[in-house]
């Protein structure tokens, strides 16, 4: 009843704050947006400038089918590529195509692979419908790169982390800022004035704020896999779940952090101190081979754990029991904060 | 008479700051305290440990004989902060329902109640009106209903008619009167406004953590000898105006 009324009193305050609402489930996505194009504009291979050393007539006609700029050269190498800015050359030599890629742009690169190996296979076909499967000429790519290597686009493996940054950010300011302005106001206080129990008041905020957190885990997540189509390899829910907890996660720390706060000026300032490190840890910078210290900071980060999930299951497509560790921390850190946060409620009233 | 809160030999530190030191006062059902004393003499803390919400470092505090701080005794306490503490976002009404909901009260006895203290304060044509909306006084008003809202054998007031107009703060003290004659309520009041003073049954006069002098105004000025409480609450505190 006491918990129920509590929900109610956080949605009539949220629903009739408009801009807070924006900022919880619109600027996730907007940011989410514009990261997305600034990483991950669609590449374009159709106005490629390529190099063809020795290469069967069939392919450069099928690479010139596409729009693309060939040039017959006598020798392949890494420097004609730079010297004469193209953006690939291709080899044909000892049973095997060649494939220099500049690698200036990741997302061209990969459009170019694609086009590659499609004008191949496509070769590989016609010769079969010829009748002749055993002819079919068996043709191995190797691909070499001038810049950079084989890894998939940046944003690949960033959007997980992205992710669940954003909820948990968002749904941290949001809560902490919301709690503290009880705090501030005093009505925190004269609620502990009242019969209501700590912890019917914090089981009452975590539903309450947990609600709309949900709401926008769910928004992020179907934006960013649905309408940015952002790489999603294994199960949608486990993504779900991940964020969900990562979300009660921001929630608890938020309304704990809030506690030794006196102005929402002091909460913001939280913000370089607890969420910041914490994407630098998240999987930015792959931590195996740095000092062991900077490894054991990560692992007191929740977001470490969110962000381990949810890559391990948006681009590797692993299982439930392979983040089930991670997942199990995410609670532990939820229910530590939360115990935390009900004894932190005894500065309002001993009992 | 009956006691329905009494303050044995309390004390109370922040950190080296003593701002309560060994505090007696005992209050019987159907009267109204008056703590008077300058801000920062101890009122609100003393206060606030009647209500549960701060522990004494030493003494003790029952409030009808029960040891506080008690969750259970809160229901029976009506308790005004110093500072509005409302709901700016909401109605008046969703204010008054809401802190109603941490009572327990039946729904209808619920509306019942809401609709008196709203016409205690004459805010009946102004529930519908968000917080934001109300003046200093309004949502001063609001305050004090929330405290009224679950009938409380005793009522603990912490400077409840700052910024509250003349009339109306008539108002509000003879409904305090008639709480505390036909519904034998005990009401504990703060307050620096030495006419208000004056209409309290009992004063206790706070400054710098102690009690300096208690009893009716009446005995007050006898026992100082002094024209007004004014002049009782410097002449306790040591210096002739």
């Amino acid at each position: 009843m006491r918990i129920r009324a509590l929900v109610l009193r956080i949605f009539q305050q949220l629903l009739r704050d408009k801009r807070t609402l924006a900022m919880l489930f619109l600027a996730p996505l907007l940011v989410l947006s514009l990261m997305y194009y600034l990483f991950n504009h669609t590449g374009n291979a159709s106005d490629a400038k390529i190099g063809a050393v020795n290469l069967n007539p069939a392919i450069v006609e099928l690479l010139k089918e596409k729009g693309m700029d060939i040039t017959t050269y006598d020798q392949a190498s890494k420097d004609v590529v730079v010297n004469d800015n193209l953006d690939a050359m291709m080899e044909w030599r000892d049973n095997t195509l060649h494939l220099i890629l500049k690698n200036n742009d990741p997302s061209q690169s990969k459009a170019l692979q694609m086009t590659v190996s499609q004008a191949v296979a496509g070769l590989a076909d016609t010769a079969q419908k010829l009748g002749n499967p055993a002819a079919a000429p068996q043709i191995t790519v190797k691909t070499d790169y001038v810049y950079g290597d084989a890894d998939t686009t940046f944003f690949d493996t960033l959007s997980p982390i992205l992710i669940g940054f954003f909820v948990f950010f968002f749904v941290f300011l949001i809560s902490g800022i919301g709690l503290l302005r009880e705090r501030t106001t005093g009505t925190l206080e004269r609620l502990m004035s009242t019969p209501v129990r700590r912890g019917e008041v914090i089981t009452g905020y975590l539903a309450g704020y947990g609600i709309f957190a949900l709401l926008q885990t769910v928004i992020v997540v179907l934006f960013a896999t649905l309408v940015l189509g952002i790489h999603l390899e294994g199960s949608l829910w486990l993504v779900l779940l991940t964020n969900i907890l990562l979300a009660f996660v921001a929630l608890s720390l938020g309304i704990l952090l809030s506690t030794f706060a006196a102005s929402e000026f002091q909460m913001v300032q939280f913000i370089p101190i607890v969420i910041i490190p914490q994407v630098f840890f998240a999987g930015i910078f792959p931590l195996n081979h740095m000092a062991e210290w900077i490894q054991i900071i990560a692992r007191i980060m929740p977001l470490y754990y969110g962000a381990d999930a949810l890559k391990s299951v948006m681009y590797k497509g692993m299982g439930f029991g392979d983040i089930a560790l991670d997942l199990v921390v995410l609670v532990c850190f939820a229910a530590l904060f939360i115990g935390l946060n009900i004894l932190a409620l005894k500065k309002y009233r001993k009992l | 008479m009956e006691t329905t809160v009494s303050v044995e030999q309390v004390s109370r530190a922040f950190g080296k700051k003593t701002v309560l030191s060994g505090v007696s006062l005992h209050m019987e059902k159907g009267q109204i305290y008056g703590l008077i004393g300058p801000s920062g003499a101890g009122k609100t803390t003393l206060v606030k440990m009647m209500v549960g919400m701060d522990k004494p470092d030493q003494g003790t505090i029952e409030v009808l004989r029960t040891p506080m701080p008690s969750l259970s005794m809160l229901q029976q306490i009506g308790y005004m902060a110093q500072s509005d503490a409302l709901y700016n976002e909401l109605t008046g009404e969703e204010n008054l329902r809401f802190f109603a909901s941490m009572f327990k009260m039946g729904k209808t006895e619920q509306k019942q109640r809401i609709a008196y203290a709203a016409k205690l304060v004459n805010l009946t044509d102004e529930l519908e009106k968000k917080v934001s909306a109300y003046s200093g006084g309004m949502k001063r008003r609001l305050s004090l209903a929330i405290a009224l809202l679950h009938n409380p054998p005793i009522l603990i007031l912490d400077e409840p008619t700052v910024g509250i107009d003349p009339e109306l703060r008539q108002s509000i003290w003879a409904e305090l009167i008639r709480l505390k004659g036909t519904e034998q309520k005990t009401i504990i009041i703060t307050t620096h406004v030495m006419d208000e003073a004056e209409k309290c049954d009992v004063l206790a006069m706070v400054r710098e953590g102690r009690i300096l002098a208690s009893g009716t105004p009446l005995q007050l000025k006898q026992q100082y000898d002094a024209e007004n409480l004014e002049d009782v609450f410097l002449r306790a505190g040591g210096k002739e105006s």
